[in-house]
């Protein structure tokens, strides 16, 4: 790949390595700190992505591995990590149509009817 | 290996799995008006005569499915104590199953993820860990949220999104794993973390400690504690009951599995620097989970805390490594064991007072003794163990554990015991506190009642194991024993 100076670059592990980190440090941020059940979701699935490309960047160029075999557990993995998280969006959705149907709000800061 | 040999190897899981779908295939053909009662406890029986049979048959040990699960001592004890206490709820839950729209769905549910957590205590490769996690876990979430009061769908959807950050956490940790060691099955990354070089430290510690954060939610450590005492408070008694002890012997199974097989336990040379941290968790556990206990009128919530507390005594064990000795992970065994039989007595009975008084103040257990005796006997016992007083099951199981603590010859494992001992004099205070009211105060009415046939057998087994453990703990210690050696395998 070139940038637009001329320079060549050479996308490695590490690249991906840090977007993936950044990307589950927000999903980390949005899920803890979001009082919106939904919005709490997505920030689940934020980090969920970020571990799909972590795996898919290690299945790729880690150095552990003999050279010019890609194993093909890290690409199960994604796929088994994609069905779990569609299972739970699913659930998580159904469960927060039934709080708003009792209670009016998916705010987790009213949702407080159990505390210390 | 032949098929049927394989299947043989997940019998179990595979009964418990094709049990809940008979349930609900059942419920849905007859119109809601099939015996899910009779067919739930069918698929149990099958079950644990099919762990049974694996007991007894020697030959059946080692890898099955390509590696991805395996069977030995360690599988079959926790295959035992799982079935067996999804037993026990399931002979409990019969009236309150009843007396809800959703009754074949709740005992799908709990066979799902009863199934689950046998093959997470067999799952020898990181995928089926994970799918075996949440498969138990979203079974978990929806039983939680299942009676459709604003509590209980308070607590659903508490613990469907706490419990889905901590196993993207886990799934984090599990990336690392797998991309250091090029592979996800435990023995391999056990070769690897046997020979891993000194640059591979840092990122080794990173996935511990997001490991640790992943298992520590499911088996209810500080600081990852926090959904315990509301899920428990706000889910169906039953259902909490299931939860604090089965899903905490599940978490505990799979994590001891993972740092004892895959990350070479004591034999590692990061082993110290994972125990240190699962330590300091201990420590913070049992002083969260007590100081909360403390201020508790609330049953379910008084157990929530408790459990919290408990599976900080219980990780003290897992912190307990050194170098080929199994002697740690032989006491966590041992105390699952011995808390199974307590804490499941201790929350059915309030499950039954739940039902037939309508309450869950400890308030209200006033004069219990004199409503129904044999309850409030089992009750005090259970809580008698839970605080560790001779010569109940607690009592054994404490010290086993603590002085396999301080046999591993760490300082910083001596100071853990010391918090533990301390923590142990300020559980009394509520634990006995609890006792006094069912036994000293008056009760406000004289009504006397009585549990189903069903539960008080589960409640004197209960009592009576307590009690049984306590004077002869020496077949179950030298089960949890012989189960723990199998853990290493390098």
């Amino acid at each position: 790949m070139n940038l637009p100076g001329g320079d060549e670059v050479t996308v490695t592990l590490a690249h991906y390595l840090v977007v993936s980190g950044l990307v589950f440090g927000i999903g980390t941020t949005i899920a803890l700190s979001k009082r919106n059940a939904i919005a709490v979701l997505m920030g689940i699935e934020l980090m969920l992505n970020a571990v799909n490309l972590t795996l898919l960047a290690f299945s790729r160029f880690s150095s552990a591995f003999p050279a010019g075999e890609e194993p093909l557990s890290g690409h199960a993995f994604v796929v088994f990590v994609l069905t779990v998280a569609a299972a739970e969006a699913a659930i998580a959705l159904a469960m927060a149509v039934l709080l708003y149907r009792r209670r009016e709000t998916v705010d987790l800061d009213r949702v407080n009817l159990m505390r210390w | 290996m032949s098929l049927a040999q394989e299947l043989h190897y997940i019998g179990p899981a595979l009964a418990l799995f094709v049990g809940a779908g008979v349930v609900l295939f059942a419920d849905v053909l007859s119109g809601r008006r099939a015996p899910r009662w009779g067919l739930t406890l069918a698929a149990l029986a099958v079950a644990l005569a099919w762990t049974f049979v694996l007991a007894m048959d020697g030959d059946a040990r080692g890898e099955a499915l390509s590696g991805a699960v395996r069977v030995d001592a360690f599988s079959i004890y926790f295959a035992f104590l799982l079935v067996g206490v999804t037993l026990a709820v399931v002979l409990c839950a019969k009236r309150w199953a009843d007396s809800i729209e959703q009754g074949a769905e709740f005992y799908g549910l709990l066979l799902i993820s009863a199934a689950s957590m046998v093959l997470l205590a067999q799952g020898n490769d990181l995928i089926t860990i994970f799918v075996a996690l949440e498969t138990t876990s979203i079974a978990q979430f929806i039983m939680a949220g299942l009676a459709r009061t604003d509590r209980s769908a308070e607590a659903g959807l508490k613990y469907l999104l706490t419990g889905s950050v901590a196993a993207a956490v886990l799934l984090y940790g599990f990336a690392f794993l797998f991309g250091m060691a090029g592979s996800t099955s435990l023995p391999v990354v056990a070769e690897y973390v046997a020979s891993a070089p000194e640059s591979g430290r840092l990122p080794l510690l990173l996935a511990f400690v997001f490991i640790i954060g992943g298992f520590g939610y499911k088996m209810a450590l500080a600081p990852f504690h926090a959904w315990v005492p509301d899920v428990y408070q706000g889910a169906p008694s039953i259902v909490g009951s299931f939860l604090s002890v089965a899903s905490k012997a599940a978490g505990f199974a799979v994590a001891l599995r993972v740092f004892y097989t895959g990350l070479g336990g004591g034999d590692s040379f990061m082993a110290e620097d994972w125990a240190i941290f699962v330590a300091v968790i201990a420590g913070l556990s049992m002083i969260f989970g007590n100081t909360g206990a403390l201020l508790q009128t609330n049953a379910k919530r008084l157990l929530g805390y408790s459990s919290v507390a408990q599976a900080g005594n219980v990780a003290v064990g897992f912190a307990a490594v050194a170098a080929g000795s199994t002697i740690g992970p032989s006491g966590v065994l041992f105390f699952l064991g011995t808390y199974a039989v307590t804490n499941l007595g201790a929350f059915i009975a309030v499950h039954v007072v739940a039902e037939r008084l309508g309450t869950e103040e400890i308030a209200d257990y006033a004069g219990l003794s004199r409503r129904s005796p044999a309850l409030a006997a089992v009750l005090s016992l259970c809580l008698i163990s839970l605080t560790g007083i001779p010569p109940t099951a607690g009592f054994i199981a404490k010290v086993y554990i603590f002085n396999a603590a301080v046999q591993t010859g760490h300082d910083w494992l001596v100071v853990l015991v010391a918090v533990a001992v301390v923590n142990t004099a300020i559980s009394a205070f509520y634990y006995l506190r609890w006792v006094r009211t069912m036994w000293m105060d008056d009760p406000v009415e004289e009504t006397r009642f009585q549990p189903a046939g069903a539960v008080q057998v589960v409640l004197l087994l209960s009592g009576f194991g307590v009690l049984l453990f306590g004077v002869w703990p020496g077949p179950l210690i030298n089960a949890a024993r012989s189960a723990a050696e199998t853990l290493s395998i390098l």
